[in-house]
């Protein structure tokens, strides 16, 4: 398989070598051609596709152009698309069409960036495998008996197998980062408040953040300048400006203080990973970083924290779907009660009945102070470890994952083991602090990520720590076989 | 924390949930095994921590109180399962004539 990076689909367009069109088409014909094998749309956009991509053309021959105008992209489908069915891969919303964009889908849509469709997920966000999907597992594109991670897998299978050069995601607890790891690409949760969640299906508020997949930092640093900003429909929404992400990525690295966190290479870490991992690090000294150990903690009490905040939140947002106003409605309800109690009982799949079930316990009388106050309080000491952390270092680099992609089913019976596979991501979330997985390595075969967590509002580090990496190295560049 | 069958009775009804007996056989043993797990949370002294809820510290913004929202009504009832009149339809809820 052959593939381009953004920047080159730029470039393409640019000196008119490919319109956008042509590039849709292409798209969509792989999707055509080997979506059924990973399962990673739940939507394809094909005839709207197609006239966005004309209109950019039309744009782009009277010269009003933006870099991305006309190139595609696939958006996961958490984000409202006015007119384009928006289901959270859950049955709930299965015949949910939208009446409105997402701040983050309009933003892409002022540039004429064209949407080939809307990316499977965990149902609701709520899973780190897309097993979770009312529409069924999607596939890794390296080995299809495996998961891609989640929630955000089609997202990140669609990019690692080409059929669309980015997309948009959401972490939450590492649904960005993970599934970049698991399928070899790149993921990058930017901090809180930094992109719009108006409009993004809301799973855990004080956490989820919108972001993106791409095959390289630079790639995510073009898409970023469009997605990030300020939005006063989003009350979290933080009002600074956005810098040219682009601008600094080359940067020297010279003396960069990097730190490892020494409980995130503990005896739980596999030992190729491990080995991947430190031959990056090397990497980083020879071009010219400082490496330093660091402690985080409490990082131990992070997924518990995270299982208790992120449940609670959830109880509270999916109250909404009460079959009145919008999504599932059961059949033949005698009375109101069985109404909302059928409705939501079938129109929620297991993994989400769980975690309101918690959560709901967690916000119950007497047990609010125990569980939700406490997980918050855990939540200031996690945000205090990083804090100091960010005196002594300026980046922090650790795996993505203790290992690689699991297989489908090996995981499903015993949700703890699940959520123990988010270990290494669930703390910058809860500290609300920006973060990248980048792939650098495999084993058998199956990629490994490895992950930059910068500090507040410092995405353009970050993509400019990732960006020196990869170009000295080229993890990048290897492509699944058979796509 | 173990719960029991008829905790998780309780919780399904605060959630608005339908627990038929074999999903309560089923969720009681996994949502305890959950909360058990988030129970090391205890393991911390937190009495002097201050509980965080935004993670930048930051406070809801205020706005002027004017009208901003155009009228959507048919738009947002066109996805709605049952309607009439503009109104949302749900079973009777008071009973008589």
């Amino acid at each position: 398989m052959s593939y381009q990076t953004i920047a080159e689909l730029v470039h393409d367009l640019n000196t008119k070598k490919t319109s956008s069109v042509e590039l849709t088409q292409y798209f969509l014909n792989r999707i055509q051609q080997h979506d059924k094998k990973l399962n990673a749309f739940i939507t394809v956009c094909e005839e709207s596709a197609l006239q966005a991509a004309q209109k950019a053309d039309e744009k782009r021959a009277k010269g009003q152009v933006h870099a991305l105008t006309g190139i595609p992209l696939a958006h996961k489908d958490i984000f409202c698309t006015n007119g384009v069915k928006t289901s959270c891969a859950s049955k709930m919303l299965d015949n949910f069409i939208s009446p409105y964009d997402a701040t983050v889908v309009k933003n892409f849509k002022a540039v004429d960036v064209v949407m080939l469709g809307k990316t499977n997920m965990d149902e609701f966000a709520m899973g780190s495998s897309n097993e979770n999907s009312f529409y069924g597992p999607v596939k890794n594109p390296w080995n299809t008996d495996y998961v891609p991670g989640g929630s955000s897998g089609g997202s990140a299978a669609a990019v690692a197998a080409n059929l669309a050069p980015c997309a948009t995601g959401t972490d939450t607890g590492g649904s960005i980062r993970q599934p970049a790891a698991l399928s070899g690409i790149c993921g990058l949760k930017p901090t809180y408040g930094r992109v719009s969640r108006y409009g993004m299906i809301a799973f855990a508020s004080s956490l989820d953040q919108g972001g993106l997949f791409a095959r390289t930092a630079e790639d995510i640093a073009i898409l970023l300048n469009v997605m990030a900003g300020f939005d006063k429909m989003d009350s979290t929404s933080v009002d600074i400006p956005v810098p040219d992400y682009t601008s600094t990525l080359n940067d020297s690295i010279q003396g960069l203080r990097i730190g490892l966190p020494k409980e995130y290479f503990n005896e739980g870490l596999h030992p190729e990973v491990a080995k991947a991992v430190q031959d990056a690090i090397r990497e980083y000294e020879k071009l010219g970083a400082t490496i330093h150990d660091i402690e985080l903690p409490h990082s131990t009490l992070s997924i518990p924290a995270y299982y208790v905040i992120a449940p609670a939140e959830c109880s509270s947002n999916l109250a909404r779907f009460d079959g009145v106003r919008y999504g599932y409605r059961c059949k033949d309800p005698k009375d109101l009660t069985d109404l909302y109690q059928r409705s939501r009982s079938e129109g929620f799949g297991k993994e989400v009945i769980r975690r309101i079930m918690v959560g709901t316990y967690a916000l119950s009388a007497g047990y609010f102070d125990a569980y939700y106050l406490k997980a918050q309080k855990i939540r200031g000491l996690i945000r205090e470890d990083f804090a100091k952390a960010f005196k002594k270092v300026d980046m922090i680099l650790s795996p993505t994952t203790p290992e690689p992609a699991f297989k489908i089913g090996e995981k499903t019976g015993d949700p703890l083991s699940m959520y123990l596979s988010d270990i290494y991501t669930i703390a910058a979330p809860l500290a609300g602090l920006p973060g990248i997985s980048i792939p650098v390595g495999f084993v058998n075969k199956l990629p490994i990520g490895l992950q930059l967590i910068g500090n507040f509002f410092e995405e353009a580090r970050i993509l400019n720590t990732a960006h020196h990496f990869q170009k000295v190295t080229d993890w990048h560049t290897k492509t699944p076989e058979g796509f | 924390m173990s719960l029991t069958p008829d905790d998780i009775k309780k919780i399904a009804h605060l959630s608005r949930l339908n627990m038929t007996d074999e999903d309560i056989a089923f969720y009681t043993p996994q949502l305890s095994n959950i909360l058990h797990f988030v129970e090391q949370m205890s393991s911390v002294d937190t009495s002097h921590i201050e509980p965080l809820a935004n993670p930048l510290d930051l406070s809801q913004r205020e706005r002027p109180d004017a009208v901003t929202e155009p009228d959507q009504r048919e738009a947002f009832q066109a996805i709605a399962p049952k309607v009439e009149a503009g109104l949302y339809l749900v079973p009777k809820v008071i009973e008589g004539e």
